[in-house]
């Protein structure tokens, strides 16, 4: 079940982040949701999982151990002297991690690379692509952007992590991104605006892609709503969940928040049927 | 370009939109492995990394400036710190591109693209060369930078490409030169002058070893001249004093000829700006003469 992946990712990157006093814990907390529901919910064998916005690896990591491709013992490892998980992706290290990322701006482009190779090769592989959404001030990623849409890579999904905080403001003081949704129409893409925390809002996203797929046209870009630092109430929609690590009792505070968000959750699915 | 894609149909030929009158065969040859990418250099790279993860040998084509600077971290990052096979030309390297002008002159290509990891640079001297030059990258498994320029037309011909190659005797002096710059020394209109080089070209950075035989004459000549149409820095007089010193290959004296940039403040064709930077021409032929002198 994604709700329960989900939780187990989300402690297990917390406690990476704890034992490695490391931050960018806002980051992962944003995406968790969204990596969980593209590889758990939907990606199928062969498919690859680009997160462009590589300063949240530590979810990324989490979720490769949870699905048994990295070992509790490296995920230990996180961010210490001679690990291979540093805190933005590594290069040429993990199988399941094609390009090392957090260079903001390359991902799309890489991805669009993969995509077009399987493309002429006549392979039926897909590629899913994760940005941040400050990442969108890239010039590069609107070279991709037009570069996908003329392409019509239809087996690339974009995946915006839209929590509207960037590095030191809000999107829209620092440089205003809306109406994103009519700026990536205008570009040629199928846009599906979803809760980037909400499993039935993303899974009913993803049918809604598949629908714009079976119709044909335009590549696909899904606005994932998002809070950065999400399910944490000290770090929720905060610049500061961006930098700052967790003192033992953030650390509980979050553990603690996080259980009762999932066993909140758990009680709603429960009660819709 | 066209012959190799007899061979290998993994080539994806990538364009930021250049190469009228240049590049219709290879469009209408590739079919949909031709990708105009548009002006988009650095969405370009990345995405030639892509397609070389995805087991395609792709070839990125721009000006030389273009190729290089534009896209500088997308070369470093998504190319050369993957290892991946992603073959990058620059047309015009130096002032071939003449009257256009600075913008777009590429004077640091090779000192930039030198530092980055993995990467091989070739640069060719002839147009037999580009063929030679165009299998070995194909075949090479690392990031290659092609540094594409003007032929030159070398009397005598010169030997099939190499790292290294002596394209003439000469009596008291030693001449080692990068790309067809190297023409200059054979237009300077003194057969006399001529006869006291022996001419040299590199085409591989990084630089392999010095030849046994390039190294005999270094030691019994003396006296070594460096010709490039690069900025100082970086550029093969570095590589070249780092490969002399550290292989106790100590010259009498070392000369740079490289490209200052704009001395005059004035531009013209690459043939002027190589003329006004003693690369050819009489200022040339007086800064050889006062080597011999020294």
């Amino acid at each position: 079940m994604l709700e329960e992946r989900a939780f187990s990712i989300k402690k297990r990157f917390l406690a990476m982040y704890k034992r490695a006093n490391a931050g960018h814990i806002g980051s992962s907390l944003s995406c968790a949701e969204i990596l969980t529901f593209l590889r758990v919910g939907w990606m199928r064998d062969g498919d690859t999982l680009v997160l462009s916005k590589g300063h949240a690896a530590a979810a990324l990591y989490a979720l490769l151990a949870e699905l048994g491709q990295l070992t509790e013992a490296e995920l230990d490892s996180f961010c210490q002297d001679g690990t291979r998980l540093s805190a933005l992706p590594p290069f040429n290290a993990i199988e399941q991690i094609p390009f090392a990322t957090g260079s903001l701006g390359h991902g799309l482009s890489v991805s669009a690379g993969m995509a077009l190779g399987a493309k002429l090769d006549r392979h039926d592989r897909r590629f899913f692509c994760v940005t941040s959404d400050g990442e969108l001030d890239e010039g590069s990623v609107w070279e991709a952007a037009l570069f996908i849409a003329h392409r019509k890579l239809e087996n690339l999904v974009w995946v915006i992590d839209r929590n509207r905080i960037q590095g030191i403001g809000r999107t829209e003081e620092v440089m205003a991104l809306e109406p994103l949704d009519a700026k990536l129409r205008a570009f040629g893409y199928h846009v599906v605006v979803a809760d980037g925390h909400d499993f039935p809002g993303l899974l009913a996203a993803r049918e809604e892609c598949r629908r714009a797929l079976d119709s044909g046209g335009a590549p696909i870009a899904i606005i994932a709503n998002t809070f950065k630092g999400n399910g944490v109430s000290y770090m929720r929609d905060t610049v500061d969940s961006h930098y700052l690590p967790m003192s033992d009792e953030g650390y509980a505070r979050a553990i603690d928040e996080v259980t009762r968000a999932h066993a909140a959750a758990l009680n709603g699915y429960r009660n819709a049927g | 370009m066209l012959a190799l894609f007899e061979q290998r149909r993994d080539l994806v030929f990538i364009t930021a939109d250049l190469g009228y009158m240049a590049l219709e065969r290879i469009r209408d040859t590739y079919g949909e492995r031709f990708v105009n990418a548009g002006v988009a250099e650095q969405n370009a790279v990345s995405l030639a990394a892509g397609l070389a993860r995805a087991g395609q040998l792709p070839w990125v084509y721009s000006m030389a400036v273009f190729t290089v600077l534009r896209p500088y971290e997308q070369i470093r990052t998504d190319v050369c710190l993957h290892r991946l096979p992603v073959k990058l030309v620059g047309n015009g390297g130096g002032y071939g591109y003449g009257i256009m002008g600075a913008t777009h002159h590429a004077l640091e290509d090779v000192g930039a693209m030198r530092v980055l990891p993995n990467l091989r640079i070739y640069v060719p001297l002839t147009a037999s060369d580009v063929a030679a030059v165009v299998f070995e990258m194909a075949a090479d498994p690392l990031p290659n930078y092609l540094r594409l320029n003007a032929p030159a037309a070398i009397p005598g011909g010169v030997p099939p490409f190499a790292p290294w190659r002596k394209l003439k005797r000469g009596r008291s002096s030693v001449v080692i030169g990068m790309g067809p710059v190297l023409q200059g020394l054979y237009d300077m209109g003194s057969q006399d002058l001529l006869d006291e080089l022996e001419i040299w070209s590199a085409g591989v950075f990084p630089l392999a070893e010095l030849p046994a035989e390039l190294a005999t004459s270094i030691r019994e000549k003396r006296r070594v001249v460096v010709i490039e149409e690069h900025y100082a820095a970086c550029g093969l007089a570095d590589a070249l004093s780092h490969r002399l010193l550290t292989s106790g290959t100590i010259p009498g004296s070392l000369t740079c000829l490289n490209a200052a940039g704009y001395p005059s403040g004035r531009y013209g064709s690459q043939a002027f700006h190589q003329r006004e930077n003693g690369l050819s021409g009489p200022t040339l032929v007086s800064r050889l003469e006062a080597v011999l002198r020294a």
